[in-house]
């Protein structure tokens, strides 16, 4: 039965002219690729005859290194020597030492607490934008995708759709998130036309600054909490349901599975969710950048719009300025990195 | 009576139907209008003609005023249904509008001009699609370019990021090498510093290498992903040495155990971390946005991004391509959802 099913189907490819058209097409191809890949297996034969099987490893994680060597590794040790240089030129000869100046003018306050007082006071301003919004996001991130991760965990209907439905926005480009937001928040937008079906006043989201600072918040975990409730979901599903079983023979409620069960085996996942969201939340750049500009103000110019403007979008480019605000942030990332190891292996450990 | 009620619900539900079901659905089904509601107005938006976005409040399905040709006009008229006096209500064309009252034709009769409250018309509005939007961007802007762009650069890259990541997993899963622990350590190690760290050292590079304003310079400085090579190798550690170790005995070369026994044994990782690099390179916005600043280079996020910070936006034409720029990546999601849910939960990475 399934042989003549499929002979039939072969026959009807046969006789599709666009899938004989593409085969024929696609022959060049194959053929290409296939002599691509054998003339690189002639040269690597030869090398294979010269240094023996044992050391052919270096061959072929070469490629790979040399591309992460040049892009990578090496600009993260140049990275350090900019910090430590003056002048607008991007090449290093025409670079002057000029030794820690770049990190006295960037950390060049009277009062730290209030960057009015700053040299820099746009690094500052940008330091504590990118504080306040990590601090926010990261929570409603946690909390938003947490309770989304719960409600898929249940038994419904439809499981796959509504976790296909709060995963799509993690796909949008950062472009398009901010622009679409930008649609629905503007003056004439959709939004004031719902407060206003609703009998509130518009509100002029664009130019507030409290406003603003508020849906970048929102919008950002708009874009990224379906990424975390994926993880949180495989880290509900890895719990043992034996265990609730037992909760319930026990008399235990659901608000006690959930404090006793739930949250104590989800620490772990919690835990990566918490630090993932912490790093992607200290780069917040491109959708704001299209959404707000940094603006109103500077309400919503964070860190790496700041290496961004000084090095590359300003009239004078400030390389060194931008690499010593790089190195800064770098430290930034590297002490949750560094935090996020020490709790994998304390959790580990116990 | 409460016990024959208790009796009854009991059995119509069967005990299952309590409150978090209730909560769940109502948050899951709340969940789903917020996270799809915006990109569905994005979509309809974009058909609407530009008069038809510039009205407060908006309509949501793409409805724009009719209009109709006049005899002794030479532009066409918009249509409105006006009541008259007697309560009759009829079709009328609106030559001017001035202040409260409009000066109106009747269609049977245009050289009489009519003068109405605009209080007693309403227009007559009719479901239209602006394809305009969609057709004159690819005439009037580079779009077409831009689409060209980051079709290269997302196809280009990710090829190149295969080859170089699953060559070096090899290495590092399958040989004996000094150094080898040292170089795996180094690759992962950077798993946490992104691009906007070292944005101005990997410039300088860029620019010595000659590959500024380049596409070289967008698609191989991301290629080596510590992610991927992360990926591959974890997955090739689970194909056992046997098999290389007998392809030896036949006397295959390294380079053959590569690509005919390696690669197509690792195709489902390979396929999650293709997924990923379309992902990255199709939505990737701050790199592009340094590297490239010439017109005909660019990709659309940095097409789309220039667009929208002209002076005079042009909503009609943004809104149309940001549909198509989120077009791609949304077919691949609703083909390949599957996939793209359990690599991230699996791997915890995006």
């Amino acid at each position: 039965m399934s042989q003549i099913g499929s002979s039939r189907k072969f026959q009807m490819d046969r006789m599709n002219p666009f899938h004989t058209i593409s085969t024929w097409l696609s022959f060049p191809f194959i053929w290409l690729t296939k002599l691509f890949l054998n003339a690189i297996g002639i040269v690597l034969d030869r090398i294979q005859g010269w240094i023996g099987v044992d050391r052919m490893g270096y061959v072929f994680v070469l490629p790979n290194l040399l591309i992460f060597g040049t892009f990578v590794l090496f600009p993260m040790l140049l990275n350090f020597y900019y910090a430590f240089t003056g002048g607008t030129n991007i090449f290093l000869d025409d670079r002057p030492f000029v030794g820690v100046d770049n990190f006295k003018i960037l950390l060049d306050c009277a009062d730290y607490l209030n960057p009015n007082t700053c040299q820099e006071d746009l690094f500052w301003r940008s330091f504590y934008n990118t504080f306040g919004f990590v601090i926010y996001q990261v929570i409603a991130t946690v909390i938003f995708s947490l309770i989304t991760a719960m409600a898929l965990n249940q038994k419904i209907i439809l499981r796959g759709f509504f976790r296909s439905v709060f995963f799509y926005p993690v796909l949008l480009s950062p472009v398009v998130v901010g622009l679409i937001w930008k649609w629905i928040l503007q003056r004439r937008g959709v939004l004031n036309a719902i407060l206003i079906a609703f009998g509130i006043e518009a509100i002029e989201f664009t130019t507030n600054a409290d406003w603003m600072r508020f849906w970048v918040i929102f919008i950002s975990t708009w874009a990224q909490m379906g990424f975390y409730t994926l993880i949180l979901l495989a880290g509900l599903q890895s719990i043992p349901s034996e265990l609730y079983e037992a909760g319930q023979m026990d008399g235990a409620g659901k608000l006690d599975s959930f404090r006793k069960i739930t949250l104590p085996l989800l620490m772990p996942t919690m835990f990566v969710v918490l630090v993932l969201s912490l790093i992607r939340a200290v780069q917040v750049f491109d959708q704001v950048f299209v959404l707000t500009g940094g603006g109103p103000g500077t309400a919503t110019h964070y860190m790496v719009q700041y290496i961004y403007r000084t090095a590359f979008s300003n009239q004078a480019r400030f390389f060194g300025l931008a690499a010593a605000a790089s190195v800064v942030l770098g430290v930034i990332l590297f002490a949750f990195t560094m935090f996020q190891l020490w709790l994998g292996q304390r959790s580990e450990a116990a | 009576m409460t016990a024959l009620t208790q009796f009854l619900t009991r059995r119509r539900f069967n005990g299952r139907v309590d409150i978090t079901d209730v909560l769940t659905y109502a948050y899951l089904i709340f969940g789903t209008c917020l996270m799809f509601g915006p990109v569905l107005w994005l979509v309809m938006s974009s058909f609407k003609t530009e008069a038809a976005l510039s009205k407060f409040p908006p309509t949501l399905l793409p409805f724009s005023q009719r209009s109709v040709v006049v005899e002794g006009y030479a532009e066409p008229l918009p249509l409105f249904l006006v009541t008259l006096e007697d309560g009759t209500q009829m079709e009328m064309a609106q030559v001017r509008r001035v202040g409260i009252e409009a000066q109106m034709v009747d269609l049977q009769n245009p050289s009489e001009i009519i003068k109405v409250n605009i209080n007693q018309r309403s227009e007559i509005n009719e479901l239209t699609f602006a394809w305009n939007n969609y057709t004159q961007p690819l005439r009037m802007f580079d779009f077409v370019t831009y689409l060209r762009n980051s079709v290269l650069v997302t196809v280009l890259a990710t090829i190149l990021t295969l080859i170089v990541n699953s060559m070096a997993a090899f290495a590092l899963s399958k040989y004996q090498f000094r150094g080898r622990n040292f170089i795996f350590v180094v690759i992962i190690s950077t798993l946490m510093i992104p691009i906007s760290v070292i944005l101005v050292p990997v410039y300088l590079v860029i620019t010595n290498l000659n590959m500024n304003n380049t596409l070289w310079g967008v698609i191989i400085p991301g290629a080596a992903t510590p992610t991927g090579v992360f990926l591959l190798r974890q997955y090739m550690l689970t194909i056992p040495d046997e098999l290389i170790d007998s392809a030896r005995i036949d006397g295959s070369s390294e380079w053959r155990i590569y690509w005919q026994i390696i690669l197509p044994l690792a195709r489902p990782a390979l396929a999650v971390l293709t997924i990923f690099s379309v992902m990255w390179r199709w939505n990737d916005f701050l790199w592009p946005l340094i590297v490239l600043s010439k017109q005909e280079l660019f990709t659309l996020q940095v097409g789309l991004n220039a667009f929208q910070g002209e002076l005079n936006i042009q909503w009609h034409f943004i809104l149309a391509m940001t549909v198509l720029t989120l077009l791609p990546i949304t077919v691949v999601f609703a083909f390949l959802q599957r996939f793209i849910t359990t690599g991230i939960a699996t791997t915890g990475m995006k």
